[in-house]
């Protein structure tokens, strides 16, 4: 546990609309490793945005955490997010976590040129010394590659999307967090955009030390710079595992099924294989394993009960029933 | 002695077609100077970034905009001299499928609503009972089925997919010849966009359709036409045209190399030891400030003072089968070419 | 195909999910009885009763009387209906200029576009009270239907712009641009791709424009430019007891009241039935 920055309890978080109860984010627990690379991967309807807005606390009024706890460990300290006083949580975010959210290349403020920004930010949390925060955004921004004279002169309008997200990264990493949080980091963006972002990251990853959380569908992007990677379906966590070991043999049908739905560029043209049927209501969930109705292995029992994350391998699990039977 | 038959007139063609847009009073080209022949039946790719113009070339293929310049044929036929119900014929015969789920079908409409407005309206049906057949026959073809189940529904109470499958479904109504989608499978999910896909392609199959996609994943580009060819484009020109086994193995332009190798594989192993192409300069020039010469030159590994920056190269045949637009590879080839053909005849 | 007749019951059950535009439908239906069916029952008080002026409410005449003795609730029952009249005359042809021209200048573009917002930037630069007031000098405003016209000849500006970018707006999306694909023409296009996505923007604009005709009613009696009648409308019951000074008469607070009031909760419901209205016309909340 004393490895672990960030560790995730049995996390319930449900908000009501008009039609019911949304159960976003059911019984969701894993840990994030100090020095990690973790990909939360899902796609519409896996509750994937909901959960990381409920690990900095950003949830609209109406969203209600039912259960759990979400555990940061530093300096031999452990504190409960969900219980910090409005003050402490101000000062947890940005400062012990920073997140960039999607689409985010808009949550720059217009009128105001980059390097202010960093200013603000950096006086919002209490650091008053003008001259080394300047020097700090110069440093940064050499690390997201963009050329610290154009760019933090300019306005948010003169620069391209890429840019901005970077920008942003940049901005997350001012007062050193130890976690990072990015939701769809490279959604929208060109391909040859998106590819700088991924060496950037990854380019930080080795130079400085925190911990990272990503949110995508991308599977590919998990390929790319995940140690490890969780799928999400239907609110929890249907499979967890070392990067390697998830792509080569999927434990969940799944992330089965994510895998050879993906096309790709290199290597042999593979049969694509669809998911049949419609990502889950998560108003009003199947009884059982959420992803029975769509899932090829599913028998019986898997519509009676729902299976929890169990071991499959070194470093590995699966919520399945038939996790045996799963073969690529 | 060989005869040659006459190749088969494509189905659409643009002959030197450019687009023009005013931004900020100033006239900005999103389209310059594109050729492509689309035949009968087949499927092309059409490839690129953000600003491309991919997307202005779709909609002038299908009669939405006219070009600045050039000339589009249907059937050999020119769109500007096409009288009006030859063009009205035209536009009905080159359909639309937009990028965007929620913004593709009317909210206030239902299912049966949308399908059966343009039967009705061209007369491809004569009454009500008529059209509730015929929009089922269309909801089976798109594969939403139980149909009925589907007929009074509004778009908000589908899903993604579904919604793209009404939209490919509203396009069939009028029996196109040619589907243009644009990015249509870009905002879906990834496990749906696959069952989307194959859709499309026994559409083609089994109704002959000709398809114009559009799409900046190179991916989903090399699974769809992989029968048909992909033009990439970049900044409103078309840089390399092939077909897809070729361009996507043996890619000659730099930019469509570096496009290639950029891309994310969905496999730990390769995608993390895979080899990519460095460009000169990560900046992407805007359409108002176009570089001269070969508009990929200030990013371009195999730029060549005084060659690429100062004519548009054309599109010329390589060896390996693409046509590409790159000065520093076809004056290679030429004395390639001339090199072997020297040391053929001494 | 105009498919936004959805079942009737539906139509009720939307009206009243809301409570503040239930209140204001209820609030509505109110005043539509005061002016055309209490009159059948309320008779009106024509004749001078000089012993009863400015008498303070009582059983027989709730709100007490005038400064010639009549009763002040049958006049304002009376007077009701010339200012519904004048709001919905008003208000639908206002907005039906307004859709019209407005649409037609955002769909065709060119110049007849250039054209009718030239002639509404002329418009708008008009005075309306002022010219109202000299109107009123020329033209006896003494027919409601006459001045439901004049005031809607003077506000379609503002309201036709409004429509324009609406339309402007609707015209970019994807299946409109997927009608003109399909060869669906442009009356198609108009009636059934764009109008019904605007219809609570067009009925919240049509409950608007009857709130300002009653308010430039009102100013316009007030300024005693609409002549006496036996059924004077609100405005002028409040412009009489103005000028004939009742607010001398401490008997006479809900003389004045009253027909301030009736004004006041009219548009009010007005108002609030707008909310209603949003929930009517949003075809997310819709199930078929």
């Amino acid at each position: 546990m004393t490895n672990a920055a960030l560790v995730v309890d049995d996390l319930w978080v449900e908000y009501p609309a008009r039609r019911g109860v949304v159960k976003a984010v059911r019984g969701v627990s894993f840990e994030l490793r100090r020095g990690e690379t973790l990909a939360l991967i899902g796609e519409s309807g896996s509750g994937k945005t909901t959960l990381g807005l409920t690990l900095v606390r950003l949830l609209p009024k109406v969203a209600r955490i039912k259960h759990g706890r979400i555990l940061f460990q530093s300096d031999g300290k452990t504190t409960d997010v969900l219980t910090l006083s409005a003050e402490s949580l101000r000062q947890f975010r940005w400062r012990d976590c920073a997140m960039v959210f999607q689409g985010a290349q808009n949550a720059l403020n217009p009128v105001l040129r980059i390097e202010s920004q960093f200013l603000d930010t950096a006086k919002a949390h209490g650091l008053t010394d003008v001259a080394q925060i300047k020097e700090r955004a110069i440093e940064l921004m050499k690390m997201v590659q963009l050329d610290p004279a154009r760019v933090l002169s300019s306005y948010p309008h003169e620069l391209s999307g890429g840019m901005r997200q970077r920008v942003l990264i940049a901005l997350g990493l001012l007062l050193k967090p130890q976690i990072i949080i990015l939701d769809e980091p490279t959604t929208a963006l060109d391909i040859l955009t998106q590819r700088s972002i991924i060496d950037v990251l990854r380019k930080l990853k080795t130079q400085l030390d925190f911990s990272l959380i990503f949110i995508s569908h991308d599977l590919s992007l998990a390929a790319e710079l995940a140690d490890r990677v969780a799928t999400l379906y239907a609110g929890t966590i249907v499979e967890i595992g070392n990067v390697f070991d998830i792509f080569s043999h999927p434990s969940h049908p799944y992330t089965l099924a994510l895998t050879r739905s993906v096309p790709t560029v290199m290597g042999e043209m593979h049969e694509l294989a669809s998911i049949p049927g419609s990502p889950p209501d998560l108003i009003d969930l199947p009884e059982g394993c959420a992803f029975h109705p769509r899932c090829p292995f599913s028998t019986r029992e898997c519509q009676i009960e729902e299976p929890t994350l169990e071991t499959v391998g070194q470093d590995q699990q699966a919520a399945c029933w038939h996790w045996r039977d799963v073969k690529p | 002695m060989t005869t040659t038959s006459p190749a088969p007139t494509p189905i659409v063609e643009l002959v030197n077609v450019s687009r023009q847009f005013e931004q900020r009073r100033k006239l900005v080209t999103a389209v310059d100077n594109v050729s492509l022949a689309v035949a009968e039946g087949e499927v092309v790719c059409l490839v690129g970034e953000s600003g491309c113009g991919k997307t202005t070339t779709g909609k002038m293929l299908a009669g939405l905009i006219p070009p600045s310049a050039g000339q589009i044929r249907y059937n050999g036929q020119s769109l500007s001299q096409m009288s009006a119900a030859e063009f009205q014929r035209y536009r009905l015969a080159v359909q639309i499928i937009h990028q965007d789920p929620y913004a593709s079908l009317n909210p206030a409409h239902t299912v049966f609503d949308i399908l059966s407005a343009p039967l009705l309206r061209h007369g491809i049906v004569r009454n009500m009972s008529n059209a509730r057949e015929r929009v089922r026959e269309l909801l089976r073809t798109v594969e939403i089925t139980p149909p009925d189940d589907f007929m009074e529904k509004y778009p908000h109470q589908l899903s993604g997919g579904q919604r793209q499958r009404v939209s490919v479904a509203r396009a069939l109504t009028v029996k196109p010849d040619v589907i243009v989608a644009d990015e249509a499978v870009s905002m879906v999910d990834v496990s749906i966009r696959v069952s989307l896909l194959n859709m499309l392609t026994r559409l083609k199959r089994d109704l002959g359709v000709t398809f114009v996609f559009i799409t900046h994943d190179l991916a989903v580009a090399k699974h769809f036409a992989w029968s048909g060819r992909i033009a990439v484009m970049y900044l409103g020109r078309l840089i390399e045209l092939g077909r897809t086994p070729e361009l996507i193995n043996n890619p000659q332009h730099p930019y469509t190399r570096a496009l290639l190798s950029a891309i994310p594989e969905a496999d730990p192993h390769i995608t993390r030891t895979k080899q990519r192409v460095q460009l000169r300069s990560m900046d992407i020039p805007s359409l108002l400030n176009i570089p001269s010469g070969c508009s990929f030159h200030p990013r371009c590994p195999l730029f060549e003072q005084g060659l690429c920056d100062t004519r548009v190269p054309p599109l010329t045949d390589t060896a390996q089968g693409t046509q590409i637009a790159c000065h520093v590879i076809a004056r290679d080839q030429a004395q390639a070419q001339a090199h072997i053909q020297e040391t053929h005849m001494s | 195909m105009f498919s936004l007749a959805h079942s009737l019951r539906q139509t009720l059950k939307l009206l009243t999910r809301n409570k503040v535009g239930f209140a204001g439908l209820l609030g509505i239906l109110f005043f539509l009885t005061m002016a055309f069916i209490m009159p059948l029952f309320v008779p009106i008080d024509a004749r001078t009763h000089m012993d009863r002026i400015y008498a303070a409410p009582s059983a027989e005449h709730i709100f007490g009387t005038d400064f010639q003795g009549r009763d002040v609730f049958s006049q304002l029952v009376h007077g009701a209906r010339d200012v519904i009249i004048i709001a919905v005359l008003t208000g639908a042809m206002s907005t039906t200029i307004a859709v019209v021209l407005g649409s037609l200048s955002a769909l065709l573009g060119g110049w007849l576009d250039s054209a009718i917002m030239t002639v509404a930037d002329f418009w708008l630069a008009i005075p309306t009270f002022p010219l109202l007031v000299v109107l009123a000098s020329l033209v006896k405003l003494d027919n409601v239907i006459l001045l439901a016209l004049i005031l809607s000849l003077l506000s379609w500006a503002t309201l036709t712009r409004a429509i324009r970018s609406q339309v402007l707006s609707l015209r970019q999306r994807d299946y409109v641009e997927a009608s003109r694909s399909l060869g669906m023409g442009t009356r198609h296009i108009i009636f059934n791709e764009i109008l019904p996505n605007m219809m609570s923007y067009i009925a919240i604009s049509l409950i608007l424009a009857m709130t300002s005709a009653v308010y430039a009613q009102a100013g316009l009696a007030f300024l005693g430019l609409i002549p006496f009648s036996d059924n004077n409308s609100w405005g002028v019951t409040i412009q009489l007891a103005w000028t004939k000074g009742a607010v001398f008469f401490k008997n006479s607070f809900l003389y004045i009241m009253a027909p301030v009031l009736a004004i006041a909760l009219f548009q009010l419901s007005l108002v609030s039935f707008t909310r209603s209205l949003e929930e009517v016309f949003n075809p997310r909340l819709r199930a078929g």
